[in-house]
C-alpha cells in the first residue's frame, strides 16, 4: 500500500513539473502552441480511469486483509477479560472454574504461539487497548464488551498503552505483555492463583498491620487478608510486576516507596492519595509489598 | 468601465446610500458584507495566531521525553483549546469569511443576502471566541478533547465547567456558521449579475456554495450533540450515561456525522481557491469546467457516507467496515479529478508563478501527500494500527495545513490588492513561503514515522526508554521555522497598510468580476451593475454586452435574479445599517453563558433575545426615511431621478 502511494505521489508531482515547465515556457512562445482541448481530455480521462482502477485494487487488499486479521480459527485460545480504568488495566485470566481465575494488573503474560482471545470493556470513560507490536487498537467501552485476538511468535516483552484520550493521565496508563514459553507461562499463571504470602517475619508483620491501619484496603486487595476491594490494582503479587503506576516507573523498593508516599507527584491527578507515613512504617510496608510475589 | 465617475449625477448619491455610518457607535452597525468580511478574515487570523502559538506551547512540552514544562492539566487544556480554535474560530470562520467578502462581488452583486444577519454572525464568532479565550485564562479552558467524548466530557468525569465552555463553544460558532451559509446560498442563487447562469458562475462560489449547503446538513448534528451532552450535565438527563441506559457511542456517530463533513467544509473552499488561481495565472478558462464543480458536488454528498472510519477501533461489524471503507477510499475519485483538470489546466495555459502560484504548487505537493496517507487510513487493518497515533496528527495536518491553509495564504497574496489596495512584497513573499513549506514539513513530516514506532497522539510526555526524543525535536524546530515565516507574514501585512494604494483594479488580469470594480471596491460594489456573457466576464466581454438600468441611487436596491438562468427578476430593497444585530449577538451571549451554570437561564435569557429581535425587525414608516415598507417585489420603470437610462455597450 505504502508503495502503491509513493508511486503514485510521484506520478502526480511528476506530472504537476511538467505541467509548470511546459505552462510557463509557453508563455513566452506563441499563444496557439496549447495541445487541442481533446487531447488533453483524453489524458485526463486516462488518469482518472488508471485512479479509478487502482482504488479499487487497494480497496480489495484492504478488505480481504481486514476479514484474514479479523478470523481466527483455534479451540485452544486462551481468554482474558480485560477492563480498563482511569488509569490503569484490570487484567482477568478466565476459566470455568472460579477458584482458578486470576486477576492481575497492568502485566499481561501470554504463552507463545497461541492464540489469545481479548474481552475488553471499561469501568469509566473510553480507553483504547494497544500493543503496537502484537495487534492493531480496540477501544475499551464503557457499556460495551467486545472481542479481539492476538497471537504473539516472539518471546519477549512488549508495551502497550492506552490510545484513546482518557483523561488528565491518558499518557501515564502503559502495560507490559510478556510473551513466554508454554511452561514458563503455566508456572506464571499457577503463582498467579496462590493467595498472598503471609508475612514471615516481624518487618513483613508490622508492615501488613501498616497496610491494614493506612486503609490501603479501601481500594486494594491482597487475596488471602482482609484487603478485598476492587477500585485499584490487585496487590496480591505486585512484587513480581515489573512497573509501578501502569508503566509509570520500574518497580523497585524505591520506588514503591516514592509511589506509597506521594504518587501525585509522579503521575499527578491519578487517583491514589498520599500517604503520609512515619519512616519506618513505610519502610517495612514496602518490605511487606515486595515479600507479593 | 465600471468605475463611478462614468454615472452623472447620481455616482455619489449611490456610494452615499451604500455607506456604513462612521464613528465608535457607526462601527457596531455595519451591515456592508465587505466590511464583515474584513472582520472574519482578520478575526479568524487571529484566531489562527493564537491557536498557533498553543501548537508552538505543546512542540515546546514534547520536544524532550519526560518534559516538565506544562503539567498534564495544562497540556490537555492546551490541546484541546488549540483543536477547538482552528476548526471552529479559524478554518471554518476564514473560508467563510471570505466568502462573505468575495462572493457578492464575484457574482456582480451589490450585497450580500440578508446582511443583518451575517453581521450578527461575526458578532457570535467573536463573543464565542472571546469567552473560550477568557474561560482558558481562568483555568477553565476545555479539555476532553476537541470531540469531547462522553463519558469523560460526562460530569462524572469532568464535574468543572470545561466541558460545558467547549459545548457552548460548538453552539456560538455553529449559530454563526449556519447565519452565514444561508446567506451565501441566498447570494449565489438568488443576486447573481444578469447572464451568470448556472454553468458560468466562477469555480470558488460554487465552492462556497457546495460548503454553505454541507454546513446546513452537518452543523445541526454536532449541536444536537453537544445539546444533549449539556442537558445531560445540566439537568441530568442520560443520553450518554452509561449507568443509566445511555449510549456512549451515540455521540461519536453524531459528533463524526459532523466532523468528517467538516473537513470537507474547510477543504472544498481551499479547492475553489486553487481552481481561481490557477485560472487566472494559467492565462485560461479552468480545463474540465463541469468535471470540477461535479466534482465538489460528489465530494459534499459522499463526505457524509464516510464518518464511521474515525471509529474503526470501536469493534464494528465487517460488512459495516468494509462499506466505510469502500466510501473512504471512494471519495478519492472526485479529488483525484480535480487534481489532473488542475494540472491539465496549467499544462496547456500560459502560466506565471507569482507568489500565489508558488503557495498552490506547495497545495500540491503537501495535499497530495496528505490525501495518500489518507487511502492508507481508510484501510481498516492499517486504521487500527496507526489510529490516534502521530500518524494520523500528521495526516490531517497535511490535508489541512495543506489543502486548507496553503490555499488561504495564496488567497491572501491574491485578493489583498483588491481587500486593501495594496500589494505585498514579492521577495519576502518567496521567503516567507520557503520557510513556511521547509518548517511544516520538517514538523509534520516525521510524524509519520513517530506514529509508526507507535507514540499516541494527546499525551503530554513520554518516556526516554521509547527512542521519541530525536523525531519530536525535529518537529518542534520545524514549529518554530513556520512561527518565523506566520511572524513575517504579519509584519508584510501590516506594513504595506501604511503604503500607497498602488494596486490596480486588476493586477493580475483575472477574469472574474471582483476585479471589474476598484481596490478596493467602493460601497456600492459596482457602481454600475454589471452582466455576464461568459465564465470569466472579463475575459468574455461582447461589444453588445447589455447593461442594467432602472436601479434606485438614493435606497439599497439591489437586483434579484431567477436560480438558474440569472434572468433578471425583480428589486428589492435592502436592509440599512442596524445596531440591533449586534445587541441581539450579546443577548444570546447572555443567553448561552448563563445556561452553563443553571437550566433556568435559558428561560430568562430568552426575553433580551425576544427583546432585541422585536428591535431587529421593527418596521420604519416611509415618513422615517424607512424603506421597509415598499413592496417587497414589485416591477417599476426608471424615474428621471433613479439612475441615468445609459444604453448601449459599456
Amino acid at each position: 500500500m505504502l508503495s502503491v502511494c509513493t508511486v503514485v505521489f510521484i506520478a502526480v508531482l511528476a506530472a504537476l513539473l511538467v505541467a509548470v515547465v511546459r505552462g510557463t515556457r509557453r508563455r513566452s512562445e506563441e499563444p496557439s502552441a496549447s495541445p487541442a482541448e481533446r487531447t488533453i481530455t483524453r489524458y485526463v480521462g486516462a488518469a482518472v480511469g488508471v485512479t479509478v482502477v487502482t482504488l479499487i485494487a487497494l480497496l480489495a487488499a484492504s478488505v480481504w486483509t481486514g476479514r484474514t486479521v479479523a478470523s481466527l480459527q483455534a479451540s485452544n485460545a486462551i481468554s482474558i477479560a480485560i477492563t480498563g480504568h482511569q488509569w490503569w488495566w484490570e487484567i482477568q485470566y478466565e476459566d470455568a472454574i472460579p477458584s482458578r481465575r486470576v486477576l492481575t494488573a497492568n502485566e499481561i503474560h501470554i504463552p507463545i504461539n497461541r492464540p489469545v482471545v481479548l474481552k475488553v470493556t471499561s469501568r469509566d470513560v473510553i480507553h483504547s487497548f494497544w500493543v503496537p507490536n502484537l495487534q492493531g487498537k480496540r477501544d475499551l467501552i464503557p457499556g460495551y464488551t467486545t472481542a479481539l485476538w492476538m497471537q504473539a511468535s516472539r518471546a519477549g516483552a512488549f508495551r502497550g498503552q492506552c490510545a484513546e484520550f482518557c483523561g488528565m493521565q491518558h499518557a501515564h496508563m502503559a502495560f507490559d505483555v510478556i510473551v513466554e514459553s508454554d511452561e514458563e507461562f503455566a508456572k506464571w499463571l499457577d503463582a498467579m492463583r496462590q493467595p498472598g504470602r503471609d508475612p514471615l517475619d516481624p518487618t513483613g508483620h508490622k508492615g501488613r498491620d501498616v497496610f491494614m491501619r493506612a486503609r490501603c484496603g479501601t481500594c486494594h486487595s491482597i487475596r488471602g487478608s482482609d484487603a478485598a476491594a476492587q477500585a485499584a490494582p490487585d496487590l496480591t503479587h505486585i512484587a513480581s510486576r515489573s512497573t509501578l503506576g501502569a508503566g509509570s516507573l520500574p518497580n523497585t523498593p524505591d520506588n514503591l516507596a516514592a509511589w506509597i508516599e506521594d504518587s501525585q507527584r509522579v503521575k499527578p491527578g491519578n487517583q491514589m492519595p498520599p500517604n503520609p507515613l512515619a519512616a519506618e512504617d513505610l519502610q517495612a510496608l514496602v518490605a511487606y509489598l515486595e515479600t507479593l510475589r | 468601465m465600471t468605475r463611478g465617475v462614468d454615472l452623472p449625477n447620481g455616482g455619489d448619491r449611490l456610494e452615499a446610500t451604500w455607506a456604513d455610518p462612521n464613528g465608535l457607535y457607526g462601527w457596531f452597525t455595519h451591515v456592508d458584507h465587505k466590511s464583515i468580511g474584513r472582520r472574519y478574515l482578520v478575526t479568524a487570523f487571529a484566531f489562527f495566531l493564537v491557536g498557533g502559538v498553543l501548537a508552538a506551547l505543546m512542540r515546546l512540552q514534547l520536544s524532550r521525553p519526560d518534559n516538565t514544562i506544562l503539567g498534564p492539566d495544562l497540556y490537555n487544556q492546551i490541546f484541546t483549546t488549540h483543536g477547538t480554535t482552528m476548526m471552529f474560530l479559524f478554518a471554518v470562520p476564514v473560508m467563510q469569511g471570505l466568502g462573505i467578502y468575495f462572493v457578492p462581488l464575484m457574482v456582480g452583486a451589490r450585497s450580500i443576502a440578508f446582511p443583518r444577519l451575517v453581521a450578527f454572525s461575526y458578532w457570535m464568532l467573536l463573543f464565542g471566541g472571546v469567552f473560550l479565550y477568557a474561560s482558558f485564562l481562568v483555568g477553565a479552558g476545555p479539555d476532553v478533547g476537541w470531540f469531547s467524548y462522553p463519558p469523560l466530557a460526562e460530569s462524572l468525569y469532568t464535574p468543572s465547567k470545561r466541558a460545558d465552555v467547549w459545548a457552548q463553544l460548538i453552539t456560538f460558532t455553529e449559530v454563526g456558521s449556519l447565519a452565514v451559509a444561508v446567506s451565501l446560498i441566498t447570494t449565489t442563487l438568488k443576486l447573481r449579475a444578469p447572464g451568470m447562469t448556472l454553468n458560468r458562475i466562477p469555480i470558488f462560489v460554487w465552492a462556497q456554495l457546495v460548503t454553505s449547503f454541507m454546513v446546513l446538513f452537518a452543523m445541526p448534528a454536532v449541536m444536537l450533540a453537544s445539546t444533549a451532552l449539556i442537558l445531560d450535565r445540566l439537568v441530568g438527563t442520560h443520553f450518554f450515561d452509561v449507568e443509566h441506559a445511555g449510549d456512549a457511542l451515540l455521540w461519536q456517530h453524531l459528533f463524526w456525522f459532523f466532523g468528517h463533513p467538516e473537513v470537507y467544509i474547510i477543504f472544498i473552499p481551499g479547492t475553489g481557491i486553487v481552481s481561481t488561481i490557477i485560472t487566472t495565472f494559467s492565462q485560461r478558462r479552468m480545463f474540465g469546467y463541469l468535471a470540477v464543480v461535479l466534482s465538489l458536488v460528489s465530494t459534499a454528498f459522499m463526505g457524509f457516507g464516510l464518518w464511521v472510519h474515525h471509529m474503526f477501533a470501536t469493534g464494528l461489524p465487517q460488512l459495516g467496515e468494509s462499506f466505510f471503507t469502500a466510501a473512504s477510499i471512494i471519495i478519492a475519485i472526485p479529488t483525484g479529478t480535480q487534481v489532473f483538470c488542475w494540472i491539465a489546466t496549467m499544462w496547456s495555459g500560459r502560466l506565471s508563478v507569482r507568489i500565489p502560484m508558488l503557495w498552490i504548487l506547495g497545495f500540491f505537493t503537501i495535499f497530495i501527500a496528505g490525501g495518500l496517507t489518507g487511502v492508507m487510513l481508510a484501510a481498516v487493518p492499517l486504521n487500527t494500527q496507526v489510529h490516534d497515533t502521530f500518524f494520523v496528527v500528521a495526516h490531517f495536518h497535511y490535508v489541512l495545513i495543506g489543502g486548507a491553509v496553503f490555499p488561504l495564504f495564496a488567497a491572501f497574496y491574491y485578493w489583498y490588492p483588491k481587500i486593501t489596495g495594496r500589494l505585498l512584497s514579492e521577495r519576502l513573499g518567496a521567503w516567507i513561503f520557503g520557510l513556511f513549506f521547509v518548517g511544516f514539513n520538517l514538523t509534520f513530516f516525521p510524524m509519520h514515522i513517530l506514529g509508526l514506532h507507535g507514540m499516541p497522539r494527546r499525551v503530554y510526555t513520554y518516556p526516554a526508554s521509547m527512542g521519541w526524543g530525536t523525531l519530536n525535536l525535529l518537529a518542534s524546530a520545524g514549529a518554530a521555522l513556520m512561527a518565523c515565516a506566520v511572524v513575517l507574514f504579519v509584519i508584510d501585512a501590516v506594513r504595506e497598510l501604511a503604503a500607497d494604494m498602488a494596486a490596480s483594479p486588476n493586477p493580475w488580469n483575472a477574469g472574474t468580476l471582483e476585479w471589474a470594480t476598484s481596490s478596493p471596491p467602493p460601497n456600492s460594489n459596482f457602481p454600475r451593475l454589471p452582466t455576464v456573457a461568459g465564465r470569466e466576464p472579463i475575459w468574455e466581454t461582447p461589444r453588445d454586452q447589455p447593461v442594467i438600468v432602472g436601479l434606485r441611487v438614493d435606497a439599497r436596491d439591489v437586483l434579484v435574479t431567477h436560480v438558474l438562468d440569472a434572468e433578471p427578476d425583480h428589486r428589492l430593497l435592502f436592509p440599512d445599517p442596524s445596531i440591533w444585530p449586534f445587541l441581539t449577538a450579546i443577548a444570546v451571549t447572555v443567553l448561552f453563558i448563563w445556561s452553563i451554570f443553571t437550566p433556568w437561564g435559558v428561560v430568562y435569557g430568552a426575553v433580551p433575545v425576544f427583546v432585541t429581535m422585536v428591535g431587529w425587525f421593527w418596521p420604519k414608516s416611509p415618513n422615517e426615511g424607512g424603506t421597509r415598507l415598499w413592496p417587497f417585489a414589485h416591477r417599476t420603470l426608471p424615474r428621471p431621478h433613479e439612475a441615468p437610462a445609459a444604453g448601449g455597450a459599456i
